[in-house]
């Protein structure tokens, strides 16, 4: 009796939101409503005895999936009246799909035929009280069908092995950070103590001040600066306009080359 | 008396608030404390006195920051989605409540002894997500919801090493259930034979109650307070508490799965005096010292040294980590039977 009051309130509520997911006219609304469903979906495995599955479904699809997609929906930008637009001109198109499922679903159901030997098959809770359901589902995973739930694992491996390849993008002017280059620096190669003629700025140095030794290696030749310094600075081989001031000298500057 | 607990309706309902009851309190009890803890702790650690003015040795501050919070003016962003932004709060608070049925404090001493007890409470944490996202997109304000992105990205990333690391203990142990995990450890407690991946599991715990030095989510310094900058009054108090909760829920499972839950230290006499609950808590009280600790004394991450530890060096070693143990253990001949 309480198990099926739970149960109706649980596939109400699923039914209702998975509504939802296709009405409502936020689509951050529409993945919090596809939250919820798969909430209730986990409490329907709750009440027919598959724990395992519930908590995997939670985890799965509400800790993991959905977060993408709602992260992902969030930063979209979605122009509503747009959005409200399209509606017309694509319920057509949307209905007939619609119509051509629920035509199959009527055809699948109607022709159901439940195979002769269905009691030998396994239920969805094992029937021994000491084996608990996640045991009972290893049992059958690696055992029966070991080579198939391998063959899942691979498929979701290239499938992330493609999103890799797909999203990984090595340009030659990439700023990449090599950590270990990082933490080998030392103040000694980073460091140089410039000096700026008064009212000079740093125009005749491309905008920027940086000592010599850290251009030459960490940015690629020809995309620093502007173009008329570029072309000086090849020309005079970087010696005038920095100045150094030795420390132990004291004197106002010498010339850095 | 016990006829009306254990075998009608209503009793077993009574039964259950009052469980319920019984871990509640004294864990919002020790939540309320555990910001006096901190500040009282971090003070002594930067040579200062820390609250003291309420009551003797300040005892009394942490009513008074909620007395305080209480009366404060409810403030809704203008442009905010109002049944979202007051829902998230309300959510991160509930989650972090409602994973303590599982957190056995003795031998079958749980709400819910159930059997994927582990599954359950990393189910409840992978949700925490969502009431920070939700609470950043809500807010209709970009510093918020930045601190909600950051945030998202990070818990996502430092669950993965969690699971990791929980699936190498339950490899040791052989059920889900948090009753057995804990009774596996009577002869030796996790955290030595599986030193690294306490360690492991210990820092992205920290991670994923986003404390320092991973408290991107909150970057006082680049994102003001991050998620809850619009939050104010009890809406911002309900995330501070759930924040709190879940510290004390990360501690307990670290307490759970490597230090022994509610066992003593040995089983031998004067340790076995003490109760099995106080050990439990004397446990969760060191890792939040610890939490404290950490803290004070280590500055905060940069965004993509945090990705970088938890994808680059996290996830490849627990996951060697865990196909070591299975093999260790199936050499051995140590692998538990598949009873569970």
């Amino acid at each position: 009796m309480m198990t099926q009051i739970v149960f109706y309130v649980f596939a109400a509520v699923l039914v209702l939101s998975a509504t939802m997911v296709v009405c409502a006219r936020n689509p951050v609304h529409s993945v919090l409503f596809l939250i919820l469903a798969f909430f209730n979906a986990a409490g329907l495995f709750l009440i027919a005895g598959a724990e395992f599955l519930a908590m995997t479904l939670v985890i799965v699809y509400v800790g993991a999936v959905a977060v993408l997609f709602l992260f992902v929906v969030m930063m979209l930008d979605v122009n509503f009246a747009r959005m409200r637009e399209g509606v017309q001109r694509y319920a057509p198109i949307g209905g007939m799909v619609g119509g051509v499922l629920l035509v199959e679903l009527i055809m699948a159901f109607t022709h159901w035929r439940v195979a002769s030997n269905i009691d030998q098959i396994g239920h969805l809770v094992p029937s021994s009280p000491t084996r608990t359901n996640t045991a009972a589902l290893g049992d059958v995973l690696y055992t029966h069908y070991i080579f198939l739930f391998q063959s899942c694992a691979l498929v979701l491996l290239v499938a992330m092995i493609g999103a890799i390849v797909l999203t990984l993008r090595d340009r030659p002017t990439g700023r990449r950070q090599n950590i270990d280059r990082q933490h080998d620096r030392t103040a000694a190669d980073s460091l140089e103590m410039l000096q700026v003629p008064l009212g000079v700025g740093v125009a005749a140095q491309g905008g920027f001040l940086r000592p010599h030794t850290s251009y030459d290696v960490a940015a690629v030749p020809g995309t620093y600066g502007t173009q008329a310094w570029r072309e000086q600075e090849t020309e005079e081989e970087t010696q005038t306009a920095l100045v150094v001031i030795a420390p132990a000298t004291g004197t106002k500057g010498q010339d850095n080359a | 008396m016990a006829d009306f607990f254990f075998h009608t309706m209503p009793g077993q309902l009574v039964l259950i608030v009052l469980e319920t009851l019984a871990v509640l309190v004294p864990l919002l009890l020790g939540v309320a404390y555990l910001t006096l803890a901190e500040r009282k702790v971090m003070a002594a650690m930067q040579l200062r006195k820390g609250p003291n003015v309420n009551g003797p040795f300040g005892v009394l501050q942490a009513f008074a920051d909620a007395i305080k919070m209480l009366t404060k003016e409810t403030v809704i962003p203008s442009g905010a989605n109002r049944m979202l932004f007051l829902f998230a709060p309300f959510l991160t608070f509930s989650l972090a409540m409602v994973a303590w049925a599982v957190i056995p404090t003795g031998n079958g001493l749980a709400i819910a002894n159930i059997n994927v007890g582990v599954l359950y409470l990393l189910a409840i944490s992978s949700l925490g997500v969502y009431g920070i996202l939700i609470a950043g997109w809500a807010s209709n304000s970009k510093y918020a919801f930045l601190g909600g992105l950051r945030s998202a990205a990070q818990m996502v990333s430092y669950e993965v090493s969690i699971g990791l690391v929980i699936v190498s203990v339950l490899l040791a142990v052989g059920s889900l259930n948090l009753n057995d995990i804990v009774l596996a450890q009577r002869n030796v407690w996790f955290c030595l034979p599986m030193f690294p991946m306490f360690i492991v599991f210990f820092i992205s715990a920290l991670a994923e109650t986003n404390r320092a030095p991973f408290d991107l989510p909150e970057g006082e310094s680049e994102l003001v307070a991050g998620f809850f900058v619009e939050y104010s009054a009890l809406a911002f108090g309900l995330f501070f508490l759930g924040e709190y909760a879940n510290m004390f829920l990360m501690s307990g499972m670290v307490s759970i799965l490597f230090l022994g839950g509610w066992l003593p230290p040995l089983g031998i006499a004067p340790f076995t005096w003490i109760p099995g609950p106080l050990w439990l808590i004397a446990k969760i009280l060191f890792c939040l010292f610890v939490f404290i600790w950490v803290r004070a004394t280590f500055p905060r991450y940069r965004y993509d040294q945090l990705m970088r530890l938890g994808w680059k060096v996290f996830l490849p070693f627990s996951l060697a980590w865990m196909v070591l143990s299975a093999g260790f253990l199936m050499v051995t001949g140590l692998l538990p039977g598949g009873a569970g």
